[in-house]
């Protein structure tokens, strides 16, 4: 079976500063890492490889240097890395981002023979939206399956899949037909760690690279900024609450302070006070 | 009259986003929606919470409020028809089919996209659930809209384009996102950022039926089982009236436990922040902020937590925010209401234990007496 998984290579988000100034992010100096969300994508996708035969592509839409990410993709075991860059893509939001990689898809398709299964996912921790895999679902016309838990099973002759799907106040036990567009849930399984071959082999491995020609994508007007039909107008810090806080200065952290706290919670909030005396005569 | 030619249409190098003429076949988008999100026979209360907020919208605007309803026949879809009158809403767009009874994307991308291209709303709000999400994201592609995801904010700007506000960069700033020359302009909230509207009893107003057309043999994907989440099991940060949250500055795993403690005696959930999930010290169903739960709780105590901006977005619709921390120049002092600067560690049991000596029956008998 040919899997392909769409990774992301983003900040690594706890380091993220923002200038006290200009409140622009200080990119310089900030480490990037593959997206962990996508993590959980790649490995379940190895563990299908592994389990039913092929080959695993992963796929990123970048700049050259998300080259980085894919090779650390390749040290786990990924078979092939495909990096989609030109300057056309800069300044994509979700929806011009979605047509890109499709187009991506579409051509990988081609290359390397067409995708059984395309992986996502939930989300990014830079972006958040958990958006571009529904998109390039319905733009390759791939069913979706979206916060998969489980994959149960794969028939690959039936052109069947199983899977176990997070749903409000439940999961949801699905069948469908290949191709299907999944993003995987987080913490579902462990990401292994690679063999020495695997990285020897990402050390060494050409990766494909592919401008927006390349790809055949032939409509430039569909990228970038150009087509995004979100515009961020403004970028701003939060402003602090017009009172500050009313600060309880103690050292040793005494019974007293606690005391005058819950008096300064009960004294702005009486009515919760006598809901929760009514809660401990039920204890 | 000018005689000038018409302008050419700007060259297509600029930044067509930028463009302030609605193209003209868009001018015919006219209210505000609200997905109202029916699961299993019950809808998720944020959909009366968008109802609320979109109330605000439509009225800014001088439009029409309306709910979306796609449902099997029956009592579950008629009361939510009925609840969504009650919320605010001036009208309902209905399709009703067997096959809505369940979520599926196949039907229910195809609905709402249908009903939108239809009717044609200038704004369609949905729940940043794994139902709106798992939606919003189908329909937007397909109608090659702007969506904008986890809004934290909405408002009308002059020219009478939705202004949606959101964290960026992994929540360290917020930004403001248009979709200005495509309709409708879509946006995804999360259960809680916005307030529950009060509820008022009406009569059911115009409610305008639309069909699906579509045949289970068009769908591909089948359910075979839905098993429910144990009801023992479920954590209920986001609806909970007091939340507890432990961060960093809890210093260990396993000085959580004082956390729970204290929740325990609040007869409250407890919850942490990002970093502990990605420590693996709480699971993730327990995490606050922009990527985990929004909470709008009377009370949240927050120690040991430094109050990122990602975590701010998650919690200011709480009544109270007390903090706990070492730190006086941490950001939650910025937003927190009553602060304590000191070591949450020691002080959450010197805590604990005096909101269980003040609420205990016992104690307040003999204080009575």
């Amino acid at each position: 079976m040919h899997i392909v998984v769409c990774i992301k290579q983003v900040p690594d988000s706890a380091q993220i500063r923002v200038h006290p100034v200009t409140n622009t992010i200080m990119r310089q100096g900030v480490p990037t890492i593959i997206n962990p969300y996508d993590l959980f994508a790649l490995e379940e996708a190895l563990r299908l490889r592994d389990k039913h035969g092929g080959e695993v592509t992963v796929l990123t839409m970048g700049p050259p240097m998300a080259e980085d990410s894919l090779r650390k993709a390749l040290t786990f075991g990924a078979d092939r890395a495909v990096l989609l860059t030109d300057r056309f893509f800069a300044g994509s939001d979700t929806l011009a981002t979605s047509y890109a990689l499709a187009q991506a898809i579409a051509k990988i398709g081609e290359t390397f023979g067409a995708p059984d299964i395309v992986f996502t996912g939930k989300q990014t921790i830079d972006g958040d939206t958990a958006q571009v895999g529904p998109g390039i679902a319905k733009r390759r016309n791939f069913l979706q399956l979206t916060y998969v838990s489980k994959i149960s099973d794969v028939d690959l002759a039936g052109g069947k899949i199983r899977v176990e799907r997070r749903a409000e106040g439940g999961v949801q036990v699905l069948e469908t037909k290949l191709p299907v567009l999944i993003t995987m849930l987080e913490g579902v399984n462990e990401m292994r760690r690679g063999s020495m071959s695997d990285a020897l082999r990402a050390a060494r491995a050409e990766l494909v690279v592919w401008s927006a020609q390349d790809a055949g994508i032939e409509d430039i007007l569909k990228c970038g900024l150009r087509g995004s039909p979100t515009v961020v107008k403004r970028v701003f810090a939060p402003s602090p609450r017009a009172e500050k806080a009313k600060q309880v200065e103690i050292q040793p952290a005494a019974i007293d302070t606690a005391d005058a706290l819950i008096e300064t919670i009960f004294g702005q909030l009486p009515a919760l006070e006598g809901e929760l005396v009514e809660l401990h005569q039920t204890l | 009259m000018s005689t000038a030619a018409n302008t050419p249409a700007p060259a297509a190098g600029g930044r067509a986003g930028m463009k302030k003429e609605l193209p003209e076949h868009f001018k015919a988008y006219k209210g505000v929606w609200v997905f109202i999100e029916v699961e299993r026979g019950v809808v998720h209360p944020v959909s009366w919470e968008l109802l609320g907020e979109g109330r605000k919208l439509a009225d800014k605007l001088g439009v029409e409020l309306a709910g979306a309803i796609l449902g099997p026949k029956g009592e579950a879809t008629n009361h939510a028809i009925a609840e969504s009158f009650a919320y605010g809403a001036d009208l309902v767009y209905l399709m009703e089919d067997e096959l809505l009874a369940d979520y599926r994307n196949e039907p229910f991308s195809k609905g709402l996209t249908d009903l939108v291209n239809t009717f044609k709303p200038e704004i369609l709000l949905l729940g940043a659930t794994t139902l709106g999400r798992d939606l919003a994201g189908s329909v937007a592609t397909t109608l090659l809209t702007g969506l904008t995801a986890d809004c934290t904010e909405l408002a009308v700007d002059a020219d009478k384009s939705l202004a949606a506000t959101r964290p960026t960069f992994g929540g360290s700033l917020l930004c403001t996102i248009y979709t200005l020359n495509f309709r409708p302009q879509m946006a995804t909230i999360r259960p809680r950022v916005m307030a529950m509207p009060k509820r008022e009893e009406k009569p059911i107003g115009r409610v305008i039926t639309h069909p699906l057309n579509m045949a289970e043999e068009d769908i591909v994907t089948k359910i075979l089982s839905f098993v429910a989440d144990r009801e023992a099991g479920k954590v209920n940060l986001a609806y909970a009236d007091i939340v507890v949250a432990g961060g960093l500055g809890m210093g260990a795993m396993e000085n959580l436990q004082l956390v729970k403690n204290l929740a325990k005696a609040l007869g409250a959930e407890y919850g942490c922040s990002r970093p502990l999930v990605q420590k693996g010290w709480m699971p993730a169903e327990r995490q606050i902020g922009q990527t985990g739960k929004t909470i709008r709780p009377k009370l949240y105590i927050a120690a040991g937590i430094s109050g990122a901006i990602q975590h701010r977005v998650g919690v200011e619709g709480a009544d109270m925010i007390v903090a706990i921390n070492t730190d006086k120049n941490a950001p939650i002092f910025d937003f927190a209401h009553v602060g304590v600067v000191t070591d949450a560690v020691r002080f959450l049991p010197a805590l604990t234990e005096a909101f269980t000596r003040r609420l205990s029956p016992h104690n307040r008998d003999k204080l009575a007496g």
